[in-house]
């Protein structure tokens, strides 16, 4: 009585379950809306790029010799819109995070599959908003919107950059509530709050962060566009308002922002380092409420971004402190990492170079945060390229490297190829040493007094501009070698095993890729997360 | 644990466990957080305003007094009434919902819409009042005899964007209202799945609660006619 199906076809998983546009359009498969957010964000990033490149040639010359003064604003502009509200925002969350977090915590998809659909196509009509705006001319204001330049004086399409972002605000809300109400309620039986593993302790803590401090730039931007559009004003003191309570209400969100951007990096950091160490984390309760740690007080901090907007200097004390208070929970999370890599054999595969360029990037962005969250320091340091270095190593070097490191370490989950070992490598250390090229000048030029968003500067300040850069070059060669290997691992990769690294986690004991239920079997969980000794789950039939 | 849909308790409709939940508790409770959560995201959309709202009363204590007198107190008291009513016809509606009684179900959805309907309708005859007087923020702003004209239109702003902001919640409430009661008497809900309407229950109360914070910060700040906010 022989009944073994033949096994002549390719085993059914989710990139070949169904076939054609609609099936990915209509889609409610988290892992295929995870692709649809890979390649949407992708695309931005290249956007946003390009308009990198475009500040990084001007400021080659002192003189402001390829961009008018106009022009500049504008492309410094939407680099920081489309950089911020289109790649950074979404980049782990709705794309690894959408894919893994069902799959690690034993689910067959997310609480509410149609809403996160929905959030894709919000963050696209978003994208639609922000398209039409840098086809028809631009927005000079800043990624920021100040009031009143921005509601009164301003000659960019003012209300439409906002709309992109308030639109683009209800795409992360609702992402944000979808992971939420998934671990509190879909994890698979036995999966205890302290046997998750720490990226779904990372997302947990940056759905709240979305939930409660997106709604508030939703509301800022709701107010602008009245002020700009209708002119029934709430920040212009022409109309009666005050101006720094826009800065107010927008840091409220746009500071916590950084902590959604930064989150799920970390998330990414503490599943690489402790496979790559084939160790469980050290601390491993200590980074899970690192976590939380940094998504409440980032909820504390955004007055240090007004230190000198006629904030009272007793509020610019207390925001100064609270600033300094991030500080622990942050290094908390890069001792533990370090101590986890102690005595550990370290495997230096491309997701663990990425990794260890994130810890060292990190640690000099958060440090000099700390520089800036002493308000005598940031008097003198306030809008200059001290500035834009510092949060460039936290937004590049930290959240983009994580994303790096998470993308090469799941990317055989995701699409059961390898890639290129060698030239994953060697993208690694460009993007290293381009990164430090660019922006470690910016720091000295920030110091030296270069203020930020001018397209010219004196003399003196070439050399240090020329290497920033040459830098960016590097960097952004790069960025550009993986986006080939990648997609050439599509057809010639090696196929991947179900657990190419020798990883822990749910998401490895399924096949590569993943079928569309995800597990053929709901998996029981009987062990802590990161037990290298006993990988064992045990899987209990319908 | 390890019940799949075949061993899942039973539910009248069949299309109401989708395929990713393992029962129809999981399914609910899901629906319950998210909409607990959303209710969260709305609360802090509305914290915004109202932040704006404290901190310019603070700031123009007098300006605000006197503009809120030029609010329409009994337009306001009758609207707070009408919602008021609407709030008790959505919770007879979720439980009958609750208690399988299809019919009045359908009733008290559709007094509910009557009721918000009456209340945008009411807002809208408010709204072209303020325009007519010339108290919409902007070029046709005009306050004869104001001592602070500037900060009246302040006052004026935050009234439209606060009711506003509240009117276009009662309106797409009122859409879903629309979809729900279709759904209703069709008979997709029964005692064992009736979410949506709860949800949608706590969705209008919540609008509901903001109006009840709206009216005294707006229209009653200096009723009693002391002129004295200390």
């Amino acid at each position: 009585m022989i009944t073994a199906p033949p096994l002549v076809k390719e085993k059914k998983n989710y990139l070949n379950a169904e076939e054609g546009l609609m099936s990915w359009l209509l889609t409610k498969d988290h892992k295929r809306i995870a692709i649809l957010y890979l390649i949407a964000v992708t695309v931005f990033f290249a956007v946003g790029g390009m308009f990198a490149v475009l500040i990084r040639l001007e400021l080659a010359t002192p003189a402001g010799d390829l961009l008018d003064s106009n022009t500049y604003n504008k492309v410094f502009t939407m680099h920081g819109v489309v950089m911020i509200f289109f790649f950074l925002i979404p980049s782990i969350p709705a794309t690894l995070g959408n894919f893994l977090i069902p799959l690690m915590i034993g689910a067959k998809d997310l609480a509410f599959p149609r809403i996160n659909l929905l959030s894709w196509y919000v963050y696209m009509l978003a994208g639609v908003f922000g398209i039409f705006v840098l086809v028809t001319g631009g927005v000079d204001t800043g990624w920021t919107f100040y009031t009143p330049f921005s509601s009164s004086y301003s000659n960019g399409y003012v209300v439409m950059t906002a709309m992109a972002a308030f639109i683009m605000g209800f795409s992360s809300i609702l992402t944000g509530l979808n992971f939420l109400v998934t671990v509190h309620r879909m994890r698979a039986p036995g999966l205890t709050w302290f046997r998750l593993p720490l990226f779904v302790w990372a997302h947990y803590a940056t759905s709240a962060v979305m939930i409660l401090g997106t709604p508030v730039i939703a509301v800022t931007l709701f107010l602008l566009m009245l002020e700009r559009g209708l002119h029934i004003g709430f920040f212009d003191p022409a109309y009666g308002g005050d101006p720094v309570l826009f800065q107010h209400l927008f840091w409220f969100y746009s500071h916590p922002a950084v902590y959604i951007m930064i989150l799920p990096s970390m998330g990414v950091i503490s599943e690489v380092v402790s496979t790559f160490c084939s160790k469980k984390p050290f601390g491993y309760t200590f980074i899970a409420f690192s976590s939380v740690a940094i998504a409440v007080f980032g909820f504390l901090v955004w007055g240090h971004h007004l230190f000198v907007s006629s904030q009272s200097a007793y509020a610019g004390m207390v925001f100064s402190v609270l600033s300094m208070i991030v500080a622990i929970p942050s290094a908390i999370k890069i001792f533990n990492w370090t101590a986890t890599m102690y005595k550990g054999s370290v495997r230096l595969e491309t997701p663990m170079l990425y990794a260890i360029g994130f810890m060292g990037l990190f640690t000099v962005g958060g440090l000099t945060g700390l520089f800036l969250a002493s308000m005598g320091m940031d008097v003198h340091l306030t809008d200059t390229y001290f500035v834009v270095a510092h949060f460039h190593y936290v937004m590049v070097g930290g959240a983009i490297m994580g994303y790096m490191a998470g993308l090469h370490f799941w990317w055989p989950k995701l699409t059961g190829r390898m890639y290129s070992q060698v030239w994953s490598k060697v993208s690694a250390v460009l993007v290293f040493v381009g990164f430090n090229l660019t922006f470690f000048p910016q720091f000295l030029l920030g110091f030296m007094g270069m203020p930020r968003r001018y397209h010219v500067y004196p003399p003196e300040f070439q050399v240090l501009n020329v290497l920033s850069s040459a830098g960016a070059s590097v960097l952004g060669l790069g960025y550009l070698i993986p986006a080939i290997y990648l997609l050439a691992s599509l057809k010639y990769g090696a196929k991947a095993g179900a657990n190419p690294w020798g990883a822990t986690g749910l998401e490895w004991q399924t096949s590569s890729p993943p079928p569309t239920e995800n597990f053929e079997i709901t998996p029981v969980v009987t062990t802590e997360a990161y037990e290298y000794s006993a990988q064992e789950v045990i899987h209990v039939g319908h | 644990m390890d019940t799949n849909v075949a061993d899942a308790p039973e539910i009248a409709n069949p299309n109401a466990l989708q395929h990713h939940f393992e029962n129809p508790e999981q399914q609910k409770d899901a629906s319950t957080i998210g909409m607990w959560s959303f209710l969260l995201t709305e609360i802090m959309f509305f914290g915004g305003l109202f932040l704006a709202y404290f901190a310019y009363r603070q700031a123009y204590p007098v300006a605000f007094a006197s503009a809120s007198l030029k609010t329409n107190l009994w337009i306001g008291a009758f609207n707070t009434t009408v919602l008021i009513c609407s709030s008790l016809t959505m919770a007879l509606a979720v439980h009958f919902a609750a208690t399988g009684k299809r019919r009045l179900l359908v009733i008290f959805l559709i007094l509910t819409l009557i009721l918000g309907g009456a209340f945008l309708g009411v807002k809208g005859y408010e709204y072209h009042d303020k325009w007519v007087h010339h108290e919409v923020p902007g070029i046709h702003f005009e306050c004869e005899g104001c001592q602070d004209a500037g900060h009246t239109q302040l006052f004026f702003s935050l009234y439209f964007g606060m009711t506003g902001l509240h009117a276009s919640h009662m309106v797409i409430g009122a859409g879903i209202l629309l979809v729900l009661i279709w759904q209703a008497y069709k008979g997709k809900f029964t005692p064992d799945w009736y979410t949506p309407i709860e949800n949608f229950g706590l969705y209008w109360h919540f609008v509901d609660i903001v109006w009840i914070f709206l009216f005294p910060l707006l229209y009653l700040i200096d009723r009693s006619g002391q002129g004295g906010l200390h």
